[in-house]
């Protein structure tokens, strides 16, 4: 019998993601055994106290260039830079997410269990604080984004996918208003979220088989396998295909790239607004992480089979984002498709195969990140007494009368069309300069061609803000507390700071612009 | 005096004024409007200056600064001017505080706020410097795209009938243009070895076809800023709504960021391409002329109407351009500068009009000379000078234009020649319909209609009826300039003026 030897694990590099985890079971024991008054300020301060601590710890880190956990994992240059931007969005999103002051009790429900729209309901919709159990779902999630960037097996990834979704679904059903809405978005989320891990695993099975059969090497479904598998498996290309295929459908469904983007407008619309920043900008960053990672580092050796179609995935997905915004009447359906218009960009930067497209894609994901998030921050803060109001004509004559809340958004919009000096246009560049650099003009153009779509209906945002007048419904902007206020102005301030100055940012991403193999 | 940072200083210069008039007091309007009115004085203090400071025989670009700003993409703040920039700033800088001095009223009937209106200038005439004094292409590409933030937000709020449309038009094909040439700018960037110096990015050798790509990117941008035809139908609509000053801003200056951006990048960056296309751009220059002449005279809307000439102006300018001789280039960017002073004029004195009547109908006027008649001779004065009557500025342009584009085109130049017979016919049917003939007698009852020229009117048009007198019969101060930097744009394109054929001459006289 042969010795069973433990892979050695470094502690240190995995402390972020340690982190992580035992705050969010902490999370359930405070849950368990805090008295009811006090989870909610225990809850956030355990919460944000963790994030922090693991960014302090990714800092400690930086120099890191390893694999540890048996070569489970990779504490890497894009490892780490996706697990501080993931940490610091994180961060934000958790500050919306605390947020008791702008609506009674928070924006969720106090008991999910009880039926939507039964008496019990209205009695709590009234009165209730929000349930606490949101912040160890929260940090279930941020843990498992952090291992889904770093994971570099397959297996490893799959499994972290599954942390990290979970809690999402869960995090979707629990709005406090319009709560049928809510638990369809989270139904319909869970739904194809189930049927897109099992096209990943079932691809993980199919480039399992691909592996083997090399001589000299067991198979194996991590990276490096993977990546020698590529050029020397004697196994049928279709097994390749196939399997890429299908893990590139379960990576894609979380980016929300087209054609795998139809759940997109309605949980992002459905969700409780701070999780839909939440999901729209950290699960986009840990998409993205993991599409980085499975194309430029096991597959690589294939791109010329994947360029092509993923390049033509990504201008279906800028068109039907760009296209599909224009007809939105509700402002969260409208960030929804910007958001897959996002997607297709940043796919374009990822089929870059250089160190300037992955450092590109990294910098266009943090922007993009900080100016989603305070976006979703202003949408939180418009409403009248029946919560959000989230229909564009209801924006209409806003900056008459909340002239300072209408100009931070008119920005944040002027971002996502990519004006200068905002970190949309730069991130634009960092993205398209590579691609074309890469011989992709055809890319380049498609996004150029689809951001002039998609200027037409954030233009008629601040049209309708500015240039309308107020009418009869026009809701006011409440005055946000601290806590969103503090979001708010982080992601304003970095979305201008990076529109000015990205040289720093640029900077870092590109030093970590390099994986491990 | 020469190392002072001139333009880098008068870029931020205006924003920083609009910056103190945005936080004044709402409540008090007129501390704004003087604070603006000292700041762009001051602008224009600068500028003279830096007109004196330039040395007309010395380097192609003077006063320039270079500073860090993406080291990662090699974008630098660099900052310098050739003679033609030099003009375009001197006109910004002329005519902004004219502007701001006519508009004095004009925001206080849009029941928004007063400050904000001249805040807006300002950081319109800050944007509007800095895209004519950048020498890196990505930072002409962010003031470009800035510059229309600040012009939005001016039509759309302080715009007449149909503004907001106007404005979302406006933006949305200045847009589209941009993001045309943001592909450019970067594939530019790739085949030019990674770089945004546009002294370094002249002597790159492109290839035939990309530099062909990379030049209809850039021409499309400017060809829908200038407008050319067919790009054109934003500007009718953006200048019928936008309010006067913003109007004489947006075709006055504005709008010569097109031709001076195909003189300074389209020409010396892509000569080849610039040749190839040549034959197109001429053709449109020429529709442009006689189409949009045509258009103007069937107006009804005054603000269209000058619209109209503005774009049949600028086809004179494009021919002058795509003519690639230097008479024609020195009679093209002569025509930027003094179609900005005539039209600027023609289009204060139509607000002036259009603010007493409440109406821009051209049927809602009719001898309205016989109440008001000095506004009356002015708008006659600035017609004949949009109309480029001899002895005022616009004619030594247009005739240089046509002269210099005589000797390579002939057919172009007898073309062009139409459209100044169509000039007189808009401009002297629009005067005789709006201040001769017989009174209108709905116009009496009009209170402001009685009000003849303020002493503040007054010295609005003061200063550029004197310039566009003074450069009708002294041009020389302009020309010179000017003619070493189209001379050298030329040569970028390789071009030279043909030599006089003496031969045929002498056969004529036989």
């Amino acid at each position: 019998m042969t010795e069973l030897k433990l892979p050695s694990i470094d502690y240190a590099a995995l402390a972020p993601i340690l982190i992580m985890l035992s705050a969010a079971l902490l999370g359930v024991l405070v849950e368990a055994f805090v008295p009811r008054r006090l989870r909610h300020v225990g809850q956030l301060s355990l919460g944000l106290l963790a994030v922090l601590a693991a960014l302090v710890m990714v800092i400690l880190n930086s120099d890191d260039r390893l694999l540890t956990a048996g070569g489970a994992i990779a504490v890497d240059g894009p490892t780490l830079f996706l697990q501080g931007a993931i940490l610091v969005l994180a961060a934000m999103a958790l500050l919306l997410i605390g947020e008791r002051s702008v609506e009674r009790g928070g924006a969720f429900v106090a008991q999910a269990a009880v039926t939507a729209e039964s008496a019990d309901d209205r009695r709590q919709a009234e009165s209730s604080n929000g349930a606490t159990e949101v912040y160890p779902l929260t940090s279930f999630a941020i843990g498992g984004m952090l291992i889904f960037v770093a994971a570099n097996d397959l297996l490893t990834m799959f499994i972290a996918l599954e942390v990290f979704s979970l809690p999402l679904y869960l995090l979707c059903a629990l709005a406090r208003r319009r709560r049928l809405l809510s638990q369809e978005a989270a139904m319909k989320y869970f739904l194809l979220g189930a049927y897109a891990s099992a096209f990943f695993l079932f691809g993980v099975a199919l480039v399992y088989g691909f592996t083997s059969g090399i001589p000299g090497r067991p198979a194996g479904v991590d990276f490096a396998t993977i990546h020698a598998a590529v050029a020397e498996s004697p196994a049928s290309k279709v097994l390749l295909f196939a399997g890429m295929a299908l893990l590139a459908i379960g990576l894609l469904f979380k980016a929300a790239a087209a054609p795998f983007h139809v759940w997109t407008p309605d949980v992002y619309q459905g969700a409780p607004t701070p999780v839909t920043g939440f999901m729209a900008s950290c699960t986009k960053v840990a998409a993205f992480g993991a599409l980085l990672r499975v194309f430029h580092v096991a597959f690589s050796g294939a791109a010329w089979d994947f360029t092509p179609v993923l390049g033509a995935i990504a201008v279906l997905t800028m068109l039907v984002g760009a296209v599909l915004a224009v007809t939105q009447t509700d402002i969260k359906r409208l960030l929804a498709y910007s958001s897959i218009a996002n997607a297709g960009y940043l796919l374009v930067g990822v089929l870059a195969p250089s160190k300037d497209g992955l450092s590109g894609t990294m910098f266009y994901l943090v922007a993009y990140g900080f100016s989603v998030l305070a976006a979703f921050a202003v949408v939180t803060l418009v409403r009248d007494a029946d919560g959000e109001a989230t229909h564009l004509s209801r924006w209409a004559g806003l900056g008459r009368r909340s002239p300072f809340f209408a100009a931070i958004f008119t920005f944040l919009l002027l971002a996502f069309a990519g004006i200068p000096l905002t970190s949309g246009f730069m991130s634009k560049f960092a993205v398209f300069a590579p691609a074309l650099d890469a011989g992709h003009a055809w890319l380049v153009v498609a996004g150029v061609l689809t951001s002039m779509v998609l200027a037409f209906p954030y233009l008629r945002v601040v049209v309708m803000m500015w240039l309308s007048e107020p009418g009869e419904s026009t809701p006011t902007v409440t005055t946000p507390g601290g806590l969103t206020s503090a979001a708010l102005m982080i992601g304003v301030l970095a979305t201008l700071v990076l529109g000015v100055i990205p040289g720093p940012l640029l900077d870092l991403a590109n030093g970590a612009a390099e994986f491990v193999r | 005096m020469s190392n002072f940072p001139f333009l880098s200083v008068l870029t931020v210069a205006p924003l920083v004024g609009a910056l103190v008039v945005a936080v004044l007091p709402r409540r008090r309007p007129d501390l704004a409007k003087q604070v603006a009115l000292g700041w762009s004085l001051l602008v224009l203090v600068l500028s003279v200056v830096m007109w004196v400071s330039f040395k007309t025989g010395g380097d192609r670009l003077q006063f320039r600064e270079s500073y860090t700003w993406i080291p990662q993409w090699d974008a630098r703040f660099t900052f310098a001017a050739d003679g033609i920039a030099l003009v375009m700033l001197m006109l910004i800088a002329v005519l902004v505080p004219l502007v701001i001095l006519a508009s004095w009223h004009d925001a206080e009937s849009s029941k928004r706020s007063v400050p904000v209106y001249f805040a807006l200038l300002l950081i319109l005439e800050s944007t509007m410097i800095g895209v004519f004094a950048a020498a890196d292409v990505f930072l002409f590409y962010v003031f470009f795209e800035v510059m229309l933030v600040p012009m939005y937000f001016l039509i759309g709020s302080y715009g007449g009938h149909q503004r907001q449309y106007a404005a979302v038009k406006f933006f949305l094909y200045s847009l589209v243009g941009g993001l045309f040439m943001l592909a450019a700018v970067i594939g530019l960037w790739v085949v030019g070895g990674k770089t945004f110096d546009w002294q370094a990015l002249t002597q790159v050798d492109i290839s035939t076809g990309t530099g062909r790509w990379l030049f209809l990117g850039f021409f499309l941008a400017f060809a829908i800023k200038a407008p050319f035809f067919p790009f054109h139908t934003w500007l009718p609509d953006a200048g019928g709504a936008a309010p006067a000053g913003a109007a004489a801003l947006l075709v006055g200056v504005l709008d010569k960021v097109g031709t001076f951006g195909i003189l300074r990048y389209c020409l010396p960056l892509f000569p080849e391409a610039s040749k190839w296309f040549a034959p197109w751009a001429l053709a449109l220059g020429v529709i442009g002329i006689i189409y949009a002449a045509l258009l103007a005279v069937g107006q009804n809307d005054l603000k269209r109407l000058v619209s109209y000439t503005s774009i049949a102006h600028f086809g004179f300018i494009g021919v002058g351009i795509f003519a690639f001789t230097t008479q024609a280039g020195t009679g093209a960017v002569l025509y930027m500068l003094n179609h900005g002073l005539a039209t600027g004029l023609l289009f204060l004195v139509v607000g002036m009009l259009v603010a007493r009547r409440g109406s821009a109908l051209i049927s809602d006027f009719g001898g309205a000379g016989k109440l008001v008649p000095l506004l009356a001779g002015v708008l006659f004065f600035a017609g004949l000078a949009s109309l480029a009557l001899p002895g005022t500025a616009p004619f030594v342009s247009e005739f240089l234009v046509l002269i210099g584009t005589f000797t390579v085109n002939k057919p172009v130049a007898v073309i062009s020649t139409l459209g100044i017979i169509l000039a007189a016919a808009y401009v002297l049917w629009m005067v005789q319909r709006t201040t001769q003939g017989t009174l209108n007698p709905a116009l009496t009852e009009i209170e402001p209609m009685r009000r003849d020229l303020s002493l503040r009117e007054k010295f609005v048009v003061a200063p550029l009826i004197a310039l566009i007198v003074l450069l009708g019969f002294y041009p020389k101060p302009v020309t010179d300039v000017i003619n070493p930097a189209v001379r050298a744009t030329m040569e970028d394109v390789g071009r030279t003026d043909p030599a006089p054929e003496v031969g045929s001459v002498q056969e004529a006289h036989r």
